[in-house]
Order: structure tokens, then sequence, then C-alpha cells
């Protein structure tokens, strides 16, 4: 995956169209850069605004912060604004930008001031370039500014040279996702001059420390960082523009890197420096953290800085691994080897050597074990971030009682007994009585208590066994060392014990996260379209977490929910917000995320491969946002959710689509038919009327008869067809109300013989019916209609004179009408496929007709519950069966003579 | 034959008056014309016309409704002129007090045959009726209450008697299920349609030649019963 290509491969060449095509509807972004405040940026965003609204372009203003100077001010008047929104906060008003406003006013090109500021609390987003991105997405063109210490990647490096450390950053995926920066440069000195003139507005913070800012040592180096920066993405723009005309020459050697993250502040800056790495070399890299088995689940402060770290480099586009194993070295090599990394960054220990002596060290093992990967070993300053208090600190010991309680009255039965054996057992043997109540209480209690154990173990063995006795005096020198030993022992004991129980309970919460997991793909690879697979996820999720409420929405977020926990759960607007903006993004959006996060409810997106299919939002029950592991397990599910979403979907619109080309040949066979049965009847009408009107007088008696009988026929079978397109019609729409009555089942056969007479005429019919009155419930009128087609069919198709038979047999249960001919039979072939529309079987020329008469036959039996079958004759011929169910009693005939 | 009886056309269709004009012109009828509900009850009180043809579909108003108005003060024939699937429409209009109907596209000679049923039911003799009717190889003597098949008696049961003679009495008629079961069993047995197709089953039996084969005791699909006239006979 690293090699260069010779050649465009299909796959870049797709990326490409992708590219190209998402450029042509993407909206575009474009950043004002400076080195420092002062240089001008606003300035210069301002003069293109005016430039672009010279050009046609609807551009308002979002916000913009003039900073009281004129000559901005200036160029900012007579631009459109959007009228800021006012937040109260902790009695302060609050101007930010309003989103919705300006997704609602949908210009062209918006201006948006100050990229990195911080929205107040209560904002959609905690930061205004998420609002940025918002309008990017809506096709809305974005000017922005930002300056460089801003940017997440040098932020540490600037502070590093100015002492100042900026606590407003831009992830560089901001600043990659722009389409132009343009520099706003000046000299330092000119700046200087400006700063000195009183031109350049310092927020307070910032004047605090301008005395180390503005310095021009600081402001030379920020320019040139500043100039990197830009010249880095120029570069990507170059490496861009090479991949989309295939220029391979300058393709870098594939190069990929790894950094190890840990919950140490020092991560922070291994991260940045793993960014900065990697955007020199344009690789590709990833960020991974190692949980290890078996080891205490760390403190919630370690975790939440270790969340920080993850998320961090997530942001500045790194690919987070976690991964298990028993010793963080060798999961890492592990990682890298199988995904080729040639660059692992790590961090420089901070700790004693006689650490790494006892335990290992992290660093030796990667060196060691890492054969051709480079390692660079980074400085790990943790610095002003408070780093240190967290290395290795003691956990405060529980102060729950009852442990040390339990364990204290465990020593003193075990010196209880100790005294009373004392003159059985020797003092070692009752040493290991001891340590057995030791190992006793750290499986029971775990760490603290054992040790409170061991101490009071050692006191009472010295009190009340070591000669002499209740004393604490030891008349051996040699009891120290076994009192030493004791306590080493249960110190020993205790880890092992606490090791033990952490290993179990980390196992048991794995199983029971895959557990679940397994569950709900078990359920969803039953359900067939996304309401089963909706409801299946809310109870799945509903026993995982065990929150209070539960939507699934579909991917028409302003619809109705799928599902929802309660079942009679009505979603608030709110909650419906969140979905949409998760829906739209692809996100997660909600309670402890980056967007609404003060909302109560957590929203992640339903999703397989592309698009989200969904979203499912839940309500912690306790009203915090979800940890780490709780987070990827619903990760997990609604991915698992998606896919049984979109495979519902794909087959959904494989249906729709079947369905559609199924409509499609129907309605050109109705076309043909149409024109050609319909057309041809008329035809002879015509040509026989028209003749009549001129050649009335020439034309002899038999000729004027044939003409009009001619008229006669064909008007009849224009009748019998849009009888039939009728018919067909109203059976397809479901417009066929079956208006079921208790009918004699011989009634019906000879409305049918009355009604073809006519064409029936000549022809042996025989009836066979059973002598019983055999009443059935049926539509008397579509079943009579279904005989009639039969019949028709029959005198139609079979030779004139041939002898038909009907014969009616009757059951409990049903009503059995056969239809026997003497024709030509049928092939295989056309019984198949003679219930189809528009199918005629094999018809004798000059038969015409719609191939519709017998596909209303099916469709009226069939909405009576029957079925109509056809098969061959014994002894040549064909026999059509219609089979009625008698559903329901037979009403009683109980009348009185009237 | 028709003696210029005075036809009033009920029909919003110029082609199908056209039709009705030529050939009821033909035959010696005299006509009036109507294309809406109004002009057909302003024309049917003006004129007093003979009969009434009337088409179920008129555009300013209901063909069913105007049945029913012209029934408060008329007894004139009305022959319903309605498509086929609209067997409700048919009945709805039956009940309503209409005579007959037939189903478009029809014959010139099965528009004349109803009419002229409906001209002779509506005349008031065939209330009176004779002693005995004669429906080819079936009599009916009135007086005996006795029917005769080829010679030979046929035992009917009461009902089945009372259904026959209905039938009879109204020869060439439609009569809807509704219509029998008000006249032989009574108004509080109007929907109880199976009481009619169950003895009118066993009624073909004795009567027919072939149960299944009817020729006198038609089923006017979804609609009732005719008893084919053995004369009308096509």
């Amino acid at each position: 995956m690293t090699e260069a290509p010779e050649r465009p491969n299909p796959d870049a060449l797709l990326e490409k169209i992708e590219a190209a095509t998402s450029h042509a509807r993407r909206a575009r972004l474009r950043i004002f850069f400076g080195f420092a405040p002062g240089v001008g940026k606003t300035y210069r965003m301002l003069t293109v605004a005016r430039e672009l609204e010279r050009q046609g372009r609807d551009v308002v203003v979002g916000v913009v912060e003039t900073h009281g100077r004129v000559e901005t001010a200036k160029l900012a008047d007579g631009l459109e604004r959007v009228p800021l929104r006012r937040i109260e906060h902790r009695g302060r008003v609050l101007e930010e930008m309003d989103l919705d406003a300006a997704l609602a006013r949908r210009p062209s090109v918006i201006l948006v001031d100050e990229l990195a500021h911080t929205n107040a609390p209560g904002s959609r987003h905690p930061k205004r370039w998420q609002d940025v991105l918002d309008l990017l997405d809506r096709g809305i063109d974005v000017l922005s500014t930002i300056n460089v210490q801003h940017i997440e990647s040098l932020n540490d490096v600037v502070a590093q040279i100015t002492q100042v450390r900026v606590r407003e950053t831009v992830p560089d995926r901001v600043l990659d996702r722009a389409d132009e920066i343009e520099l706003v440069d000046i000299a330092p000195e000119e700046l200087l001059l400006r700063l000195k003139e009183g031109k350049v507005y310092l927020p307070d913070q910032a004047a605090r420390a301008a005395g180390h800012f503005f310095r021009r040592g600081n402001l030379l180096a920020l320019r040139e960082l500043a100039l990197r920066r830009t010249a880095e993405h120029v570069d990507a723009d170059v490496v861009a523009y090479r991949r989309r005309e295939g220029v391979q020459a300058t393709w870098p050697a594939g190069e990929r890197i790894l950094v190890c993250v840990g919950p140490s502040p020092a991560s922070l800056q291994l991260v940045r420096a793993a960014r900065r790495m990697a955007a020199g070399l344009r690789a590709p890299w990833v960020a991974a953290y190692v949980d290890l088995v078996g080891v205490a689940p760390s403190r919630d402060e370690d975790r939440r800085r270790l969340e920080t770290h993850l998320s961090l480099a997530e942001s500045l586009g790194a690919t987070v691994v976690r991964l298990t194993g028993s010793r963080v070295g060798a999961a890492i090599l592990e990682h890298a080897r199988k995904h080729n990394v040639t660059r692992i960054i790590i961090g420089k220990p901070t700790h004693s050597p006689l650490r790494d002596r006892l335990r290992g060290s992290l660093l030796d093992d990667v060196v060691r074990g890492s054969g051709d990967i480079d390692v660079h070993v980074i400085s790990g300053d943790a610095g002003q971030e408070d780093g240190r208090a967290r290395t290795e600190r003691p956990a405060a010991p529980p102060l729950a009682l009852l442990p040390y309680v339990s364990a204290s009255a465990l020593v003193a039965l075990t010196t209880l007994v100790s005294v009373g054996l004392r003159r059985a057992l020797g003092l070692p043997d009752l040493e290991v009585l001891y340590l057995l109540a030791i190992m006793v209480t750290a499986i029971r209690y775990g760490r603290w208590p054992a040790l409170a154990a061991a101490a009071l173990a050692v006191a009472a063995y010295d009190f009340f066994l070591v000669p002499p006795h209740y004393t604490f005096a030891v008349a051996d020198g040699r009891y120290v060392l076994t009192f030493a030993m004791m306590f080493a022992v249960g110190w020993v004991l205790s880890a092992l014990a606490v090791r033990i129980k952490n290993q179990e309970r980390d196992a048991i919460a794995r199983e029971k996260r895959t557990r679940a997991l397994f569950a709900l793909t078990r359920d969803l690879a039953s359900a067939e379209d996304d309401r089963v697979a909706a409801r299946v996820l809310v109870r799945h999720t509903r026993d995982a977490f065990e929150p209070t409420e539960i939507v699934v929405w579909g991917r028409d977020g302003a619809g109705e929910p799928l599902a929802t926990f309660p079942d009679d759960l009505a979603a608030g607007t709110a909650d419906r917000a969140i979905a949409t903006w998760t829906l739209e993004h692809g996100r997660p959006a909600g309670l402890g995320s980056e967007t609404l996060p003060a909302a109560h409810a957590y929203c992640v997106p339903i999703r397989a491969t592309s698009n989200a299919e969904g979203a499912l939002s839940i309500v912690p029950a306790d009203g915090q946002a979800l940890g780490v592991e709780q987070r990827e397990l619903l990760d997990a599910f609604s991915k698992q959710a998606g896919l049984a979403f979109e495979r519902a979907r794909l087959s959904e619109e494989a249906r729709v689509a079947a369905l559609r080309a199924k409509t499609e040949e129907m309605r050109s066979s109705l076309l043909s038919t149409v024109s050609h049965d319909l057309r041809t009847p008329l035809g002879a009408i015509t040509g026989a009327a028209t003749t009549l009107r001129s050649e009335r007088s020439r034309l002899a008696e038999d000729a004027t008869t044939g003409l009009l009988d001619a008229i006669i026929d064909e008007a009849a079978r224009l009748e019998r067809l849009v009888g039939n397109l009728l018919d067909m019609t109203r059976l397809e729409s479901g417009d066929l109300p079956v208006k079921r009555e208790w009918v004699p089942a011989d009634e019906l056969v000879g409305a049918a013989l009355t009604r073809l007479e006519a064409a029936l005429a000549g022809r042996p019919v025989t009836v066979a019916v059973p002598d019983a009155t055999i009443l059935v419930a049926v539509d008397p009128v579509l079943v009579q209609q279904v005989f009639v087609n039969l019949l028709e069919n029959a005198a139609k198709y079979t030779p004139d004179g041939s002898p038909l038979e009907i014969a009616v047999h009757a059951s409990e249960r049903q009503v059995v009408f056969d239809f026997l001919d003497r024709g030509l039979g049928l092939s295989l072939a056309t019984r198949k496929s003679i219930f189809e529309k528009f199918e005629r079987g094999e018809p004798p020329p000059g038969v015409g007709g719609a191939g519709l008469g017998l596909a209303i036959c099916k469709g009226i039996v069939e909405a009576h519950g029957g079925t109509l079958g056809v098969r061959s004759r014994e002894g040549g011929g064909t026999v059509f069966t219609v089979t009625l169910p008698i559903v329901g009693e037979p009403p009683s005939m109980n009348e009185e003579e009237a | 034959m028709t003696d210029g009886l005075l036809v009033l056309i009920v029909d919003d269709e110029p082609q199908m008056r056209r039709f009705l004009r030529a050939s009821l012109g033909a035959q010696g009828y005299r006509l009036l014309e109507a294309g809406t509900a109004e002009e057909a009850i302003r024309l049917a009180t003006s004129h007093n016309p003979d009969i009434i043809l009337l088409d179920l579909g008129l555009p300013d108003g209901d063909g069913i409704d105007l049945t029913r108005r012209m029934r408060e003060w008329s007894k004139t024939p009305i022959v319903v002129l309605s498509a086929r699937g609209r067997e409700s429409d048919k009945v709805e209009a039956l009940d309503a007090g209409a005579d007959d109907y037939v189903t478009k596209p029809f014959g010139l000679n099965e528009l004349l045959a109803r009419m002229r049923v409906a001209l002779r039911h509506g005349s008031g003799t065939a209330a009176e009726g004779p002693a005995r009717i004669e429906l080819g190889e079936v009599t009916i003597d009135l007086v005996k209450r006795q029917v005769v098949r080829n010679d030979e008696e046929v035992h009917l049961t009461p009902i089945e008697y009372k259904l026959l003679v209905l039938l009879a009495k109204n020869a060439g008629r439609v009569l809807t299920h509704r219509a029998i079961l008000v006249e032989v069993w009574g108004p509080s047995y109007a929907s109880q349609t199976h009481y009619v197709r169950v003895h009118m089953a066993e009624l073909r039996k004795k009567i027919e030649q072939d149960a299944a084969r009817p020729v006198l005791l038609l089923t006017e699909p979804g609609v009732g019963y005719r008893l084919r006239e053995p004369t009308s006979a096509r």
C-alpha cells in the first residue's frame, strides 16, 4: 500500500474522479493566515470580500472583529451582516455569530473572523471552527482568519518560542480542509512599529504577555513557522495536483509513522511531533495506545487525559488504534510490523532507572525489538501542564472501614488460634497461619486492607508469640528478619491478589461486551427491514447501557423515529436537532461530544460503509457523558446496526428496482396492446363504416350484411378489451372490493353459461354438479366473470363444435370447478406462463386478444383466497381448475313460511 | 305497433342520443331529449312521456336521484342505461323504482325488448293477469295453484310457488334480490339474499330441464333474476 505505483492505478483514478466531483459541489474555505495579531488579516479578508461582492457574489458578514480600527470598520461598512446572537452567561452578555441565522440566510460567501474563537457556553458548537465546518457542509463558501499560534500542531512550538501558551487551538485538519491559505505577511519591524503606534489591538491576556510575545526574535521565528506552514499547504496542493494529473516521479517513499500515546501529559508533545513529522514526510500516521491486560483500571483523570490525547491525534489526522497486550512494547511492535510502520515515536522516560530494572523498560523493549523500524525518542517535557502529579502517585486508599475491620478481626482470630496452639505448633507454622490470613484479606478486600493486615499480623506475632510474650521487645534479632519477610510476603501477595482480581474484572467486562455485541449481531441477522432492526437495536442498547431513553432515527431525520424506548417516547425537538446534525455530518453529537455537548442525549450515526443509514441517541441514566468503553461499545452497536440497515435498504432498493423494471415492462406491453389491439378493431370498424357510407348503393345485400356484422363483432371485441383493461387496472390498484355473498355453486356456472349462450351455440356443453346445493361465499359478479373468461377462451381457442365440460366437486373446505376442453392442449412452457399479463400462449392465427383474461381470472380467484391452475387433459385438451375456499359457516335457512 | 308512443331520452352524450333518435324514430316512436336531470324533470312534467330511457351518469346529478324524484308523482316506466361493472348502481336504480336496465353497449333489439316489457307492465294490465300463465313447457294455473311441466305436475313448496308466480307475473323484467325478498318473505328479510338464491336453485331443479344451464329462470349477476319470456327469446 505504501509503494509508489508505476502508473496511475484504477483506484487512484477513481479517487481523482471523486475528488473532482466532490470539488465541483464542495464549498470553498479560504483562510487568511498571519504570524501574529496586527498583521492585517481582517483587513485583507474584507478587501477580498468587497472584491467578491463586486463580482456579483452574495457576500455577508457572519462575524468580523474590527477592534475599533477605523480603516477596517470602513471596509466592513456596506457589507450585509447577519445579526449577532446575544447570549447571557453569568450576568454578562456575550455576542456570538448566529449560526442558525447564517445557515438560514444561505449566502454564497460568508465572512467568519477568528477561526480559533471559543463560543459562549450554550452555543451549538464549543468552537467557532466547528461552525465554519457546518457552513461549509451546507455549501456556503467561507472566508476566515487565523494566527499561527492557534494551530494545533504548532501550539507547543509556539509556546516554546514565546513562553505564552495559547489555549484556543484549531485542529490542522481544518487548515487542511482549506482550499486556499493566504499568508498575510508584513515585516516584523513594521509590526513592531504599528504596535508602538497603538494600531494593534491586543486582548487582555495577550497584552499581559505582549512584552514576551512581541520581541523581534519571536516575531521572526513565528513568521518562519507561518511561512513553513503555508508552504506545507501549498506543497499538499502540489501533491494533490500531481496525483490528479498522474505525475508519479516525486511520490515519497512509503513512510508510516506510529506514535505511542499514554495518559502522561508528555504525550501531547509526542502527538504534535508525530503530526509534524508525518506532514513533513507526507506519511500516514497512527496513534497507538496499549491497554495492559490485568492492570488496574486507570484513574478517571488519567482516562480523561488519555482520551484528550487520542482525540487530539485524531483531530490532527492520525488513525487511532487501541491495542491490548501484557507488555506495551510487544503490543506496539506487533502492530507496527503488521502495518508496515517505518518509524515509531516514543517518549523519553521520565522515571528513575530503578523502575526500569524492576519492571522492564518500554523504551528498551521497543528499541531492542524494532529491527529495521526507526525509533525516534522525543523528550517528554510535561512542562507547565501539571503532569508530574500523575507519575505513580498511589491512589488515595479507600476509606471504607469494613475491609479494615474485617482484616483486623481476621488477624485477631488468627492470633487467638495461634495462642491456643502455641504449645502444639512451632513458630514457623504459626507464621504460615498469619500469611494465610493476609492472603485471604488480599483476595477479598484488595491491596490496602491486605497491607494493614500484614502490619497487624507482624505486630500481633511479635506481641503474642515471639518471646518474650506480651511485649513488643524481641529477644532474638533474627525475628526482625521474620517480620520483614512476613510484611514483604504480605505485600507481594496483595499485589498478586489485586492483579488477579483486576484481570478477572477485565475479563468479565470484556466478555460482557463481547456477549452483548454477539447477541446484537445474531438478532440483527434475522431482521428483514430497518424497523425490525431498529427494535432489535433498541432492545440490546437498553440491556447493555440501561439508559433512560433510546431513539433510533431513520435516514430521514425529520421523520418519525423508527423505534424508541420507552415505546411511547415522544422525541423532543432538541433530540431531533441533534439527530439531524449527526445524520447530516455522520459524526456523533450531543452529550460530551464536540457538538452540543451540554445536551442531555448522546447521538451516534448508524452506518456501515458510506452514508449514515440512521442515528441512535441515548440518554444515560446518570446524566453523565459516556465513558470511553461505553462509547466504543455504542459505536460497535451502531456499526452492526448500520450493516443491518444497509442490508435492509439494499434489498428494498433491489425490490423497488425490480418492481420498476417490471412496471416498465408492463407499461411497454400495455402500450403495444393499446396501440395494436385497440387499433385493429377500430380500423375494421372505420373501414366497414366508410365503405357502407360511400358505396351503399353499389353493394350487394350480403356484402352489406357482412360489413355490418364486422362492425358489430369488432365493437364487441373492443368492449371486451376495454372491460378487461378496466378490470386489470382495478385489480392492480387494489380497487376491487370482494363483496362476498352466499351463492349456490350451480348458479355461478349457470349465469356464465347464460351470458355466453351465443358464443357457445353449437357446442355440446355438459355440466356435472352435485345434487345437494353447495353454498360458497364469493362475490358472484366477479366469480361469474372468471367463469365467463374461461369459457370464452375455450370457445375462442378450441375447434368449433368440440365439447366442453364443467365439473363441480365440493368438500367441506372448498369447491373445485373444472373446465375441461378438447382443444389442442398447451405446452408446459405456456401452462407456466399463461396467467401472466399480456401472455397469450400459442394463439391460432387470426384470433385476437390482449392476454389479459386469465391474468384477471387469477387476480380475482386469488382475491377470494383461492387458486387457479391449468393442466393437460388425458386424451387431449386442457383443464382449467378454479378452487375456491368455503370461508365461514353457511347461513341458516330458518325462514318462516310467509 | 308503437303507436307513436312518446319516449324521453335522458343522456348527456350527443352520440348516444343520435343513435337512439335514429333507431327509435325508425320504430315509430316520438322522441324527447334531455341532456341534464333538470331538463328531464321539466320535460317529464310538461309532456308526460310514455317511457323514459335514463342514463345513470348525468353531469348535474345522479340518475338514481332523478328516478326517486320521478317516482314521487309518476308511474311512467323507466329503463336505465348503465355501463358494465356498475351492478350496485343498477340495483339501486331498480330499488328506487326503475323498471329495468340495459347494459351499455347494447343492441337495438335488446333495448326494444326491454322497452316493450316495461311498457306492458307499466300499463297495469299485468297486475290483474290471466288465470293461467304459459311458459313454454311450463304452465302455471293460478286458480288451482298448480304447476305443470310437460304434462306432469311439479310439486313446489309454497315459497317456491310464490317465487315462480312472482317472476312469471313480471316475465321479461328483472327483479332485484331485495324486491323478491320483500315480496315473498316480507320486508324484514330484505337483506337475506341467500334465501332467494337457495330457493331459486331448488326451483330450477324442478322447473328447468338442466338446472345448470337454465333457459327460463335466468340469473342477472349481482342484480337479481329475470324470467325469460318464451316469446322474447332471441
